[in-house]
């Protein structure tokens, strides 16, 4: 933690030239330079354009579905109170668990939100033609589903172990019309698909848009997919405010490259009785493979930002592993990496095992089956609600539907299908 | 950074060539590419994401880190070749992360007592230049910019401003190893780089050939080849260098005499 006073307000980052305090910028070959300064003017300048704007929001409620519920998990509430320890007064503690519901977008997944607004942006810039990096697929699905509904050709770089391991979504796209491209280059996941999504990139700048999935990469990424993520707890808030009547205690999101967490928290970053709670992938266990680059990694330069990264001694980057392969990046959002060092939000872990037992947790004790993503939130919320108050409200960040992970999840039960 | 003055201050145009470090017999393979007449040397940083390389250099790249290079080899590797060819330049090139991990300051250092004459970072434009610039300079090392297509005339002045030893003209927008660029487009881009700058321009990326290098060097003050070379050390392993120093001779006669020819 760093000895800076407290800024006066933790919403107004990035400066203007990117930086999260030491992280974010624009660390990309010049070639690139030149479109990312393009693409910064051109979203200032559509920011505070109303026909951006209402176009947003029009898609986000008839076509993705918006505003997504906010649900107070009841029966998963009272199962976390049963072996809770007791309050002052005898009764036992928990605290109240409530699930913004961005599993029921279009699509399944809070991914959409952030495709909307970048293919609104692509078409602004005159853009003919999309690309887009995805690991598990949604962020991919959630593109090509754009690309058609836009009308624009969509190629996706895939990891070929990815690809392998997500078929599934793999067909989603080619159904939905993106060509998705295998990349065998490094170790043939996410982190390498965003490397050659980086090198179509550069050689194809004239007319193609390139829609990064997480709040990641080089400024203005960061800042326009937190923009367009934070629809995620404006709501929350709202909804929190009319349904309870105040602010939550606790906010908590699982975290890749942390575009669902960023979104849900950047709202209520000035509240100062709202804590927040990122909980990345511990995998095996922060002392084995893990993805918990804030846990376990160091600042470094990776993709276009500076923030927190799995490396070697030397440098070299290192894998992740998660049993949700869209929290299988070796580096996080810039902000996140500010929000950690400035003290504003606390930041977890949960390891794979962790994430599935909450994972079957949901979906006896609500009906939901949830993405393995958000079970990690959902895990870090089995470990605290038990020692919070009864009146306590936890808002959880329920950011995908666990449909695309049936496979994953049988696999590790040892189910055969 | 007076080396890299004296090899673009010759009376013909400079042959630059990369290969990467820890990757072959690189020793050997360095003072091949000295032998067959190269003027610059590029030493390449392994890393395990090289996003602005096409498939040979990233191949070359898994190849040296897969038979264990580590920064201190890089070092190494420079600090000898600097012993045995006390006057050719060797620049390093790669990316921001491995150059950074310890400190820009460490980083400069280690590359003045190694004798490395400059750095190209791929990966950090001039907006990004307080991260190793500063250091580098103050160390005598030079911060090797790149130009490319769509470095437009409002942007350029920015670029230069902390360009030091050469310029290096990316003469397509894509990565190494892939497509080619027309002479044409190539002279006129030059020549407005060269309105702007007195540094030695160096034009690379898609250059593969005696013929194509020697038709750059006719309007540029250096060649860049990269890819055709590392192909050589990928394929022939322990027995590059008598490749790797054929192919360069052959580089080194076009470049060197291409002014002449088209007098
Ligand atoms: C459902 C879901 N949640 C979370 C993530 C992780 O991304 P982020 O941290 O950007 O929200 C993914 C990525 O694919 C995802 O599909």
């Amino acid at each position: 933690m760093n000895d800076a006073p407290a800024p006066n307000s933790f919403r107004n980052q990035p400066d203007d030239r990117g930086h999260f305090g030491q992280f974010g910028g624009r660390y990309v070959s010049e070639t690139l330079m030149p479109l990312i300064l393009d693409l910064e003017k051109e979203y200032n300048r559509a920011k505070t354009d109303p026909a951006f704007k209402a176009e947003f929001e029009d898609l986000l409620e008839h076509y993705v579905g918006r505003p997504s519920p906010l649900y107070y998990a009841e029966r998963l509430t009272e199962e976390l109170r049963k072996n809770a320890p007791e309050g002052p007064n005898g009764e036992k503690m928990g605290a109240q668990v409530w699930f913004k519901r961005d599993e029921l977008n279009h699509t399944g997944a809070h991914k959409i939100n952030n495709c909307i607004g970048q293919i609104l942006l692509a078409v602004r810039m005159g853009k003919t033609r999309i690309i887009a990096e995805t690991g598990a697929g949604q962020h991919g699905v959630a593109t090509a589903t754009v690309a058609a509904r836009f009308g624009l050709p969509c190629v996706v770089y895939m990891g070929a172990k990815d690809v392998e391991r997500q078929q599934p979504n793999v067909f989603r796209m080619r159904l939905l019309g993106a060509e998705v491209k295998p990349v065998k280059a490094g170790a043939a996941t996410l982190k390498d698909a965003m490397n050659e999504a980086l090198r179509d990139w550069v050689a194809n700048v004239h007319d193609t848009f390139y829609i990064i999935g997480t709040a990641a990469g080089p400024h203005p990424y960061p800042e326009l997919v937190r923009d367009f993520q934070s629809v995620i707890g404006k709501e929350a808030r709202e909804q929190l405010l009319q349904r309870t009547g105040r602010l939550p205690d606790l906010l908590v999101a699982a975290i890749g490259g942390g575009s669902n967490a960023i979104g849900l928290f950047h709202p209520f970053l000035d509240d100062p009785s709202v804590k927040m709670l990122g909980v990345e992938a511990a995998g095996h266990g922060l002392d084995k493979d893990h993805a918990a680059s804030l846990a376990g990694g160091s600042p470094g330069v990776l993709h276009g930002n500076k923030t927190y990264l799995l490396q070697d001694e030397d440098g070299q980057i290192i894998e992740g592993h998660s049993i949700s392969a869209g929290l299988d990046y070796p580096g996080i959002g810039p902000e996140h990496s500010w929000l950690k060092e400035s003290g504003r939000v606390e930041y977890t872990s949960a390891t794979d095992k962790e994430a599935l037992d909450a994972f079957q947790l949901l979906c006896r004790t609500e009906g939901i089956i949830p993405a393995l993503e958000p079970s990690h939130a959902i895990a870090a919320v089995v470990k605290v609600a038990r020692e919070m108050p009864r009146d306590a409200i936890i808002c959880a960040n329920l950011c995908g539907r666990g449909d695309k992970d049936i496979f994953t999840v049988a696999d590790a039960l040892g189910v055969e299908l | 950074m007076t080396r890299l003055a004296n090899a673009f201050g010759k009376s013909h145009p400079a042959l630059v060539c990369f290969v990467t470090a820890g990757d072959g017999p690189t020793d050997a393979v360095l003072d091949a590419l000295v032998e067959g007449g190269a003027d610059v040397i590029e030493l390449g940083m392994p890393f395990t994401d090289p996003m602005a390389d096409g498939p040979a250099i990233q191949l070359a790249n898994l190849r040296a880190l897969g038979k264990g290079t580590k920064t201190a080899d890089v070092f190494r590797i420079a600090t000898d070749f600097r012993a045995r060819h006390p006057d050719v330049p060797l620049v390093l090139m790669g990316y921001a992360n491995p150059m950074i991990r310890r400190g820009s300051d460490w980083f400069a250092d280690e590359c003045a007592k190694a004798g490395v004459d400059g750095v190209i970072c791929v990966d950090t434009p001039p907006e990004e230049d307080a991260e190793l610039g500063p250091a580098l300079r103050g160390a005598g090392v030079a911060t090797i910019r790149l130009a490319t297509p769509t470095t437009d005339a409002a942007r350029l002045p920015q670029v230069l401003e902390t360009a030091t030893g050469f310029l290096y003209y990316v003469s397509v927008a894509g990565i190494t190893g892939l497509q080619q660029a027309a002479t044409d487009s190539i002279e006129q881009a030059v020549a407005r780089l060269k309105a702007g700058t007195d540094l030695p321009v160096a034009v690379g990326f898609g250059v593969r050939t005696p013929e194509q290098a020697g038709a750059i060097a006719k309007v540029a003050d250096g060649v860049v080849v990269g890819s055709a070379l590392v192909e050589l050390v990928g394929q022939h392993g322990e027995d590059a260098p008598a490749k790797v120093r054929e192919l360069t001779a052959a580089l080194a006669h076009a470049v060197h005499s291409a002014k002449e020819t088209a007098a």
